[in-house]
């Protein structure tokens, strides 16, 4: 009733004067955007640029411009290649796996089973945690003598301080942790899928399984790429739960690109080293992106 | 039969999620005697609160929580402050500004931290700010920004363009059509994205890290991390109680909010 009273008005009043107006008062709202500038991408610039100079943490150190001589560096350093390697390891088995398992829980939870409740709620809880908390929290389960993980799978086994066992007991912990955010927004697509689809479907005589695999997960597509996206360049950025959980040890097994990017910064204090590494990870993850983010332009048009 | 695998697997899921929560509540109601045991036991044979006393008196938790406070409290008002202008720039005036700006809340999304961190740390120190909390809650804004102002723009979109062109046509000018028409409706909004600042600063661990050397202005997440010493298994206790302290402002804003996350607040956000 209202949208049909409004639209001819609006239609009448035409195009071009709207326009005028509206650059007018972008233009008064201009300083709006000048404090986001300053604060939000004042510092990315900054620390982009920060990446083609040789900045070192001392305060009166003298800086340079070195052009492309720091991703020189980068390209020949054994240690980077090995925490990049550690790092893709991580991100890709933490996003597919926390994917897989996400999508498990959506689809149960989607149905009409008791306990959906509870375990609605039980899967918002590790949302709700610091990951300072997450990381504590299970180093006590992984504790080799107080823990309780050694005590049911009567095992001895130091799990964050073992060379081959640290990254797979830190990724289990990595999946453990992203598993609301993916579930929540997988059950609300899954929830947008037309009921009337699966029924026609059904009479057409199609499975449960084959429901799933030319319905469902065709509707859910779009809702699927966002999120393993996003969470992939989370767990490619993380740094809290990690370093929380084992510093990177034993000896860099488990060392993330962000962790030997802060121990490069703020523990040897090689500024300029650090930013190129961050420009190094933001270009792989932006190569791995470009068609996500390609559609997310689009639609947000 | 089904139903049976069903089942099954939802309780697989439900021991997954549980147990380590369980775990922690378990360490945190256990005596240092029992914690000192080899053989650990899910339930508490003699269930104690003490570890909670013993967390506010061994460490500095009570003075690192007023301090997480008071800084999650500044950036929170100062985001919503500087970012609520620039949503409602943004989300009614279609320009090619709009676009970029969208681009780039993405984008922020992309770049790591590390690349903020570093330039934001050289001018902190420049300002002699490193160690201090405005310096901790002027880096907590830069860090929120970009995802508050793309919270806010959602919220001021919701509300529709012709309530305040109705109100302009009934002859108040835009500035009195702003304070009584659209500032009621943005207030669930603007709430929303103060509870969204204040967790992001409370729960946050890198920036701190970096700008708070000084344990004496440690906030609550560096404290904690720091709290098991060479003492080791005897402490556990206390860390799990103080631990479960520190959830607590994060896990109520989500009892607040679940309703809305559950009914697809975050598939909104994703879609855009």
């Amino acid at each position: 009733m209202t949208l049909t009273d409004v639209r001819p008005a609006r239609a009448g009043r035409g195009p071009a004067p709207n326009r005028a107006r509206n650059r007018d008062t972008f233009m008064l709202m201009l300083p709006a955007l000048i404090p986001v500038l300053v604060l939000s991408v004042g510092p990315l610039v900054y620390g982009i640029m920060l990446a083609f100079t040789d900045a070192r943490s001392g305060r009166n150190t003298e800086t340079s411009f070195v052009g492309l001589a720091n991703f020189g560096d980068l390209l020949t350093d054994v240690d980077f290649w090995e925490s990049f390697r550690i790092g893709m390891i991580w991100a890709v088995s933490v996003t597919v796996l926390q994917f897989l398992a996400s999508l498990g829980l959506a689809l149960l939870l989607d149905q009409d089973l008791r306990l959906r409740g509870f375990a609605r709620v039980l899967a918002l809880v590790p949302w709700a945690m610091p990951p300072v908390v997450i990381g504590l929290m299970w180093r006590l389960v992984y504790h080799p003598d107080a823990g309780i993980l050694n005590a049911v799978l009567g095992t001895d086994v130091d799990w964050l301080n073992d060379f081959s066992v640290a990254l797979p007991a830190v990724i289990l912990v990595g999946i453990w942790m992203g598993m609301p955010q993916t579930t929540v927004v997988l059950l609300a697509g899954l929830q947008n899928v037309p009921k009337e689809l699966h029924e026609a479907a059904g009479v057409d005589g199609a499975g449960v399984w084959r429901r799933f695999w030319n319905v469902t997960l065709p509707q859910l597509r779009p809702v699927i790429v966002a999120i393993t996206s996003l969470d992939f360049v989370w767990n490619i950025n993380q740094f809290s739960l990690v370093y929380v959980l084992t510093q990177g040890g034993p000896g860099g097994r488990t060392r993330l690109p962000m962790l030997f990017a802060y121990e490069e910064a703020f523990r040897y204090g090689f500024f300029g080293y650090a930013a190129t590494l961050g420009v190094a990870i933001t270009i792989v993850v932006l190569a791995v992106l470009g068609v996500y983010l390609w559609r997310q332009m689009r639609e947000a048009d | 039969m089904r139903t049976a695998l069903k089942y099954l697997a939802l309780l697989g899921y439900i021991v997954f999620l549980a147990f380590p929560l369980v775990w922690l509540l378990s360490t945190a109601l256990k005596t240092p005697q029992e914690m000192a045991n080899l053989d650990p036991t899910w339930i508490p044979r003699r269930p104690t609160l003490a570890n909670f006393a013993d967390a506010f008196g061994e460490q500095d938790i009570v003075g690192s929580a007023a301090r997480s406070l008071a800084v999650a409290l500044a950036s929170a008002v100062i985001t919503v402050v500087v970012a609520l202008p620039a949503a409602y720039a943004l989300a009614r005036f279609r320009s090619a500004l709009n676009k970029v700006a969208i681009g780039w809340v993405l984008v922020s999304q992309v770049f790591p931290v590390i690349l903020i961190i570093i330039p934001l740390f050289m001018v902190l120190r420049r300002l002699e700010l490193v160690n201090t909390l405005p310096g901790l809650a002027l880096v907590h804004v830069t860090f929120t920004l970009p995802f508050a102002l793309w919270m806010l723009q959602g919220y001021v979109r919701a509300v529709p363009r012709e309530l305040e062109e109705a109100a302009s046509v009934d002859g108040a000018g835009r500035l009195r059509a702003l304070a009584s028409v659209v500032a009621p409706l943005l207030v669930p909004g603007v709430v929303a994205t103060l509870l969204f600042a204040f967790i992001s600063s409370w729960n946050e661990f890198l920036f701190a890290l970096v700008v708070l050397k000084d344990p004496e202005v440690a906030t609550l997440p560096l404290t904690l991390v720091k709290f098991t010493g060479p003492e080791g298994v005897v402490r556990l206790g206390p860390l799990a109680a103080a631990s479960l302290l520190a959830t607590i402002p994060s896990l109520a804003f989500f009892a607040v909010i679940q309703r809305r996350l559950r009914s697809g607040l975050m598939a909104g956000a994703v879609k855009g």
